[in-house]
C-alpha cells in the first residue's frame, strides 16, 4: 500500500490543483496586483500607484456605506434564514402532534410544505428579483394592494423608493428565496438523527422546545455551520449583487441605502472605468469574506458528536 | 448523520493529505504567475489597412477592398437604420467585406477587445453598458473625427459635413481642445412631455410660467389627476426639465459653471429658485403618489394612462411608451415653464443634445471606413430613413422635409424652431456620469422630490458631491470651451 503512494496521489491531484490555481488563485493574485495600479479597464496601459487606491478607499464614504450594508447582510441574513429554516424543518419532521404508531411526526401536510418551501429555489435569483420589484411597486404592486385590501390605506410605504425600507425589502427577498433550500437540507439532516433519541426524551417528559435545543440542534450542528458559511458567502457575493442591482436600480437604492460591496466593485470597474480602484475594493471584500469564514469556523467549533 | 474520523493506520491521514496538497498549491501558484503573461499588458497589433486613393466620390481615401467591422447597440432605436446604411456602404464599395453585429452588451463584448488592441472600426457606444467616454478619450483610445467633419457632405459636396449638423453636435464630441472624438447620431429634445388631449380636458394650455403651472396642477388635483410624475428610481430624469429651467432663470452661465465644477456653482440664486419651485410640487401634493418607488417605464405608463399630466423626459419617450399610449394622446413637449418675468432667457429655452454616440477606436484597423460609414449615415437619405423608422431626429440639421412626422416629433421640431439659439446643452451627464446620475440624481434630487430633504439641504449636499468630484484626481476634468 505504501509503495507508489505519493505518485498515486499526485497523479490524482495535479489536474484539479492546476485548474484551481489557474482559475481561482491566479485571478486573486492578479487582482491584488491590479489594486496597486491605476488601470482603467479600458486600455492596456497603466502604472503602479502604490497604496493610493487603499488610502482613497479608506476616505470613501460610499465604500463604508457598502461595507456596512454588506456586513448587515452577512450577519443578519444567515441568522434569520437559518433560524427560520431550522424552525420550519423541525416542524416538518418532529414538531407535529403525536400520532398512532410513530413517536414523532411532522405537522399535517408536511410533504406539501416541503415542496412549497423549496419552490423558490428552482427560480433563478434574477427572476425572483424582477417579480419582487413589481410586487414592491407602491401603486400597483401586490404588497401595497394587499395592505389596501385589508383596510390599511394609510400604510402605503414606498418600499424600494424609501431609504429606510429599501435595504430590508431587498433582504426579505433573499430570505424568501433561500430559506427553502435550508429547510430541505436540515430535513435531510434531521432524518438521519435516530428516532430513539426523541422517543427517549419524550418518555422522560421533554417538551418539543427542549428536544429542539437539546437534541436537534447539537446533532445538526455541522450542517448548520456549513449552512452559515454558505449563507455568509451568498450574502457577500453574487446573490446580494443580483437583488440589489435588479431591484433597486440606479446606484444601489435611494441615497445609497442598499449599495453593497460587490455592486460597488462592479460599478467602479465598469461604469466609472476605474478597474484598479475596483480591485482594491475587491481585495477588501476578499479579506472580509475570509475573516468571516474563519470567524464562523472558530466560534462554531464544538466537540463533534458521533452517533 | 454519522461522522467518520481519520484512521491513523496507513501513515497518511486525510488531514495530512489536505495540508500537503494545499502546500503544493501555494508553490504552484507563483510559478504559474511567472509563466503566463500579464493579461492586460499586451497592447496588441497596431497595423492599419492601407489608405485608398482620395477621389471626389471618396474624399476620405477609403481602401475599397478593406474589411470593415461595425458594432451597433441594439436598444430603443433597433438596428435596422444601421443595416440600411451598411447596405449603402456595400453598394459604394462592393469589394469591401463588412462584418456587422449588434448587441445590448457593448461593454462586456468590446472592453476585452479594447484591452487586446483589436476593437471594431465603428461602434455605437450606447445603452446601460456604455463604455465611459471620458476614460476612452483620456486614455487616447479614440480616433479624431475631424477628417470626417471637414469632408464634403454626400448631398451637397460644396458644404462640409461639419456645417450640416445641428447645434451642439460638434461641441459635444469635443472633450478638451479641437479634436472631435464622438459623433452623436441621434438628436434628443428634452423637456416636459404631456398629452395635449389631457390638457384640453382641463381647458388648459401649456403653462408658460410657474404660477400658471401651479394653478394648472391645482385644477388637475381637484379632478383626481396628479400634476407630475417622474422616474422615481432614476431621478436623474428630473434634470431634463430642471436644468433648462435653471438656465432660463439665471442664464446659461449658471449651467456652464455647474458643468465646470466651479466652487459654489450650485449656490447660485437661480438654482435655489428652481429647486424651490420643484419642491413646491411635492409640498402641495402635485406629484403622483408612489412616484419615488417606480421606475421609468412604470412612470411613463402611469402618465400615458392619464394619472399625471407632466413628465420630464427625452424624445425617445414616444417610441418607448408607444405600447401604452392611447391613439388620441397627442404627445407634445414643452420647454420648461419659466419662473417669472425676471428670467434671463425667454420662454422656449430648451435642452437638446446628441444621443447614440458613435466612435471610431484609435486602434481600429480601418478607421477611414468607419468614418465613411458615418458620412453615409449623415446623408439626407439615411437620416430620413432613421427619423421615419425610429421616430427620432438625427444630428443632420433639417432632413425632415417631405416625411410625415409623428405628433411627438412634430412637437419637438416645433420646440427647436421656437428655441432658435436658446438651446442649452448641459454636459454633466456625459462628463461626470456618476456625479450626475447617482449623486445629483438619486442622492440629491431623488431625496428632495420624495420630500425627505429640503432644497437648502439638497443644494448643500450636491455642492459637496461636486466639490469632491472637482478634487478627485482619479477622474478627468473638463471645461466648457
Amino acid at each position: 500500500m505504501q509503495h507508489g503512494k505519493y505518485r498515486f496521489i499526485v497523479g490524482f491531484l495535479a489536474a484539479p490543483l492546476a485548474l484551481y490555481a489557474i482559475f481561482v488563485i491566479w485571478p486573486f493574485i492578479q487582482s491584488i496586483y491590479y489594486s496597486f495600479t491605476d488601470w482603467t479597464g479600458l486600455s492596456p496601459d497603466f502604472k503602479m500607484v502604490g497604496f493610493d487606491n487603499y488610502s482613497r478607499m479608506l476616505e470613501d464614504q460610499i465604500f463604508w456605506d457598502s461595507l456596512g450594508h454588506s456586513l448587515i447582510f452577512a450577519l443578519l441574513l444567515p441568522l434569520v434564514t437559518l433560524g427560520l429554516a431550522l424552525f420550519f424543518a423541525f416542524m416538518l419532521n418532529v414538531g407535529g402532534r403525536r400520532r398512532k404508531g410513530a413517536a414523532i411526526a411532522g405537522v399535517r401536510g408536511s410533504g406539501f410544505y416541503k415542496i412549497a418551501y423549496f419552490f423558490p429555489q428552482v427560480l433563478s435569483i434574477a427572476i425572483v428579483a424582477v417579480l419582487f420589484a413589481f410586487a414592491y411597486n407602491p401603486n400597483e404592486g401586490a404588497i401595497n394592494g394587499l395592505l389596501r385590501a385589508i383596510g390599511l390605506d394609510s400604510v402605503q410605504p414606498q418600499w424600494l423608493g424609501d431609504p429606510d425600507t429599501a435595504l430590508w425589502a431587498v433582504m426579505a427577498v433573499l430570505v424568501w428565496s433561500t430559506v427553502g433550500f435550508f429547510v430541505v437540507l436540515f430535513s435531510a439532516g434531521m432524518a438521519s438523527i435516530p428516532k430513539d433519541f426523541y422517543e427517549a426524551a419524550l418518555l422522560d417528559g421533554a417538551s418539543r422546545f427542549t428536544t429542539f435545543f437539546r437534541i436537534t440542534i447539537p446533532l445538526l450542528w455541522d450542517t448548520v455551520q456549513s449552512g452559515w458559511v454558505y449563507m455568509g458567502i451568498l450574502a457577500l457575493g453574487a446573490e446580494s449583487f443580483a437583488v440589489v442591482q435588479i431591484m433597486t436600480v440606479g446606484p444601489g437604492g435611494p441615497d445609497y441605502s442598499t449599495t453593497v460591496l460587490v455592486l460597488y466593485v462592479y460599478q467602479t470597474a465598469f461604469r466609472d472605468g476605474q478597474a484598479g480602484y475596483a480591485t482594491t475594493i475587491g481585495v477588501a471584500l476578499l479579506v472580509i469574506t475570509l475573516a468571516l469564514a474563519a470567524l464562523v469556523m472558530r466560534v462554531g467549533r464544538r466537540e463533534r458528536l458521533e452517533f | 448523520m454519522g461522522s467518520t474520523s481519520a484512521h491513523n493506520n496507513e501513515g497518511l491521514g486525510r488531514r495530512d493529505l489536505i495540508k500537503r496538497s494545499a502546500a503544493l498549491g501555494l508553490i504552484a501558484v507563483p510559478t504559474m504567475s511567472f509563466l503566463s503573461a500579464c493579461a492586460s499588458g499586451d497592447s496588441g497589433g497596431d497595423e492599419k489597412v492601407d489608405k485608398g486613393k482620395k477621389t471626389e466620390k471618396n474624399p476620405l481615401g477609403v481602401n475599397e477592398g478593406a474589411p470593415l467591422e461595425i458594432v451597433i447597440f441594439d436598444g430603443g432605436f433597433g438596428t435596422k437604420y444601421a443595416e440600411d446604411a451598411k447596405a449603402v456602404y456595400e453598394k459604394t464599395y462592393p469589394k469591401a467585406k463588412i462584418k456587422f453585429s449588434s448587441t445590448q452588451k457593448i461593454r462586456s463584448q468590446l472592453q476585452p477587445r479594447f484591452n487586446g488592441g483589436t476593437p471594431p472600426d465603428l461602434i455605437d457606444n450606447s445603452g446601460a453598458e456604455q463604455m465611459d467616454m471620458g476614460v476612452l478619450v483620456g486614455k487616447k483610445q479614440l480616433t479624431d473625427l475631424t477628417p470626417l467633419l471637414d469632408s464634403p457632405s454626400i448631398d451637397d459636396p460644396s458644404r462640409k459635413v461639419r456645417d450640416t449638423l445641428r447645434p451642439g453636435i460638434v461641441e459635444m464630441g469635443q472633450f478638451d481642445g479641437d479634436p472631435v472624438w464622438i459623433m452623436y447620431y441621434a438628436y434628443t429634445v428634452y423637456g416636459v412631455w404631456y398629452s395635449e388631449t389631457a390638457l384640453e380636458k382641463l381647458d388648459a394650455t401649456y403653462p408658460e410660467n410657474w404660477d400658471d403651472m401651479l394653478a394648472l396642477c391645482a385644477k388637475a388635483k381637484k379632478k383626481g389627476v396628479a400634476g407630475w410624475t417622474y422616474a422615481g428610481k432614476h431621478p436623474y430624469y428630473l434634470p431634463f426639465s430642471l436644468y433648462p429651467f435653471i438656465a432660463k432663470i439665471g442664464g446659461r452661465e449658471v449651467l456652464d459653471k455647474i458643468d465646470n465644477l466651479e466652487p459654489n456653482a450650485w449656490s447660485d440664486p437661480a438654482v435655489k429658485a428652481a429647486f424651490e419651485a420643484y419642491y413646491e410640487l411635492f409640498k402641495k401634493g402635485y406629484i403622483l403618489k408612489g412616484t419615488p418607488g417606480i421606475d421609468h417605464i412604470q412612470s411613463q405608463t402611469a402618465w400615458t394612462q392619464g394619472k399625471a399630466l407632466f413628465i420630464p423626459n427625452g424624445s425617445w419617450v414616444e417610441n418607448e411608451a408607444a405600447k401604452t399610449m392611447p391613439a388620441d394622446f397627442k404627445l407634445a413637449v414643452g420647454a420648461p415653464s419659466g419662473l417669472d418675468s425676471s428670467d434671463k432667457m425667454p420662454f422656449g429655452t430648451i435642452w437638446a443634445s446628441g444621443g447614440e454616440p458613435f466612435i471610431v477606436p484609435k486602434s481600429a484597423k480601418n478607421p477611414d471606413g468607419g468614418m465613411e460609414q458615418l458620412r453615409i449615415m449623415l446623408s439626407e437619405a439615411s437620416s430620413k430613413n432613421f427619423t421615419q423608422s425610429v421616430k427620432s431626429l438625427t444630428a443632420l440639421n433639417g432632413g425632415t422635409d417631405g416625411i410625415e412626422l409623428t405628433p411627438g416629433l412634430r412637437s419637438a421640431t416645433a420646440a427647436l424652431e421656437k428655441a432658435g439659439d436658446n438651446v442649452v446643452n448641459p454636459r454633466l451627464q456625459d462628463w461626470y456620469v456618476k456625479l450626475q446620475k447617482e449623486q445629483i440624481g438619486v442622492a440629491g434630487l431623488g431625496e428632495m422630490m420624495a420630500g425627505r430633504a429640503t432644497p437648502a439641504e439638497t443644494i448643500k449636499k450636491i455642492q459637496g458631491f461636486a466639490d469632491a468630484a472637482a478634487k478627485d484626481q482619479s477622474i478627468k476634468h473638463y471645461k466648457h470651451q
